[in-house]
């Protein structure tokens, strides 16, 4: 049964490598991924929003409803450590 | 637990630290448009000065600067800002989280005003950032009880 696992973690990492040989290379500028948007976002950050940093001008302006949605996640998280973990001292449950 | 040692040199040197970390977290924050940083780094960062001094003093010296009340009251104010501003946008006409509209309340023409809008958005995010590290590590660090342990 361990020999049948080997076998099958060796065909997936196989293909996994194969996959890879067909990447573009890195930082490939006329890879697709940086042909949709990324231009519009480099060249016009600065006479759109006055932003010299481009990272902090799509952070918070052209994605600015997923930083809100990452905010509502720590917040989140927060309510539900002080719900599961404070305890009062008047608690008679603990 | 949190355990109290009276340590003269750790109190001391925390003490002359934690102004410094906490400018440099306001710097971090506020200098998000011109170099690495923004709200989630200097939160983090001014977070972080809170726990140190619970490390080296106790909890109710912490306390005492940043009570409890006012951490919780932190979390959901930066989210309530962030959100007041979107609807600030669709209330004055346009999509919401569209800065560019915000020209009309503030004076600024409508590019200057999006780097004004960005700098409060980043100023909320670290409120929240800043409470949420602090009340995590409290209630993971004293199982809740927000006492220190037995010395």
């Amino acid at each position: 049964m361990k020999l049948f696992a080997l076998i099958i973690v060796i065909m997936t990492g196989a293909t996994l490598i194969y996959s890879t040989l067909e990447m573009p290379n890195w930082g490939d500028p006329n890879s697709p991924a940086s042909l949709h948007v990324s231009p519009r976002y480099i060249e016009k950050t600065l006479e759109e929003t006055a932003t010299p940093n481009a990272v902090t001008s799509v952070l918070a302006d052209y994605r600015g409803y997923d930083t809100l949605g990452e905010t509502t996640v720590i917040f989140t998280a927060a309510v539900v450590c002080i719900l599961l973990l404070r305890r009062f001292e008047d608690d008679k449950t603990v | 637990m949190i355990r109290l040692y009276d340590d003269l040199i750790i109190q001391t040197v925390c003490r002359i630290m934690i102004p410094f970390i906490q400018l440099f977290a306001l710097y971090v924050i506020t200098h998000g448009h011109y170099s690495p940083g923004g709200g989630f780094q200097g939160g983090c960062i001014l977070g972080a000065s809170f726990i140190l001094m619970v490390i080296a003093y106790d909890i109710k010296w912490m306390k005492k600067r940043f009570s409890e009340y006012t951490n919780i009251f932190m979390i959901a104010f930066g989210v309530f800002i962030y959100a007041f501003v979107g609807l600030i946008c669709i209330i004055l006409g346009a999509e919401y989280l569209n800065y560019g509209i915000l020209h009309k309340v503030l004076p600024a023409d409508p590019v200057k005003v999006r780097a004004l809008a960005t700098l409060g958005i980043e100023i909320s995010v670290g409120i929240t950032v800043m409470a949420v590290m602090v009340s995590i590590f409290l209630n993971l660090a004293t199982f809740g009880k927000h006492e220190r342990g037995e010395v």
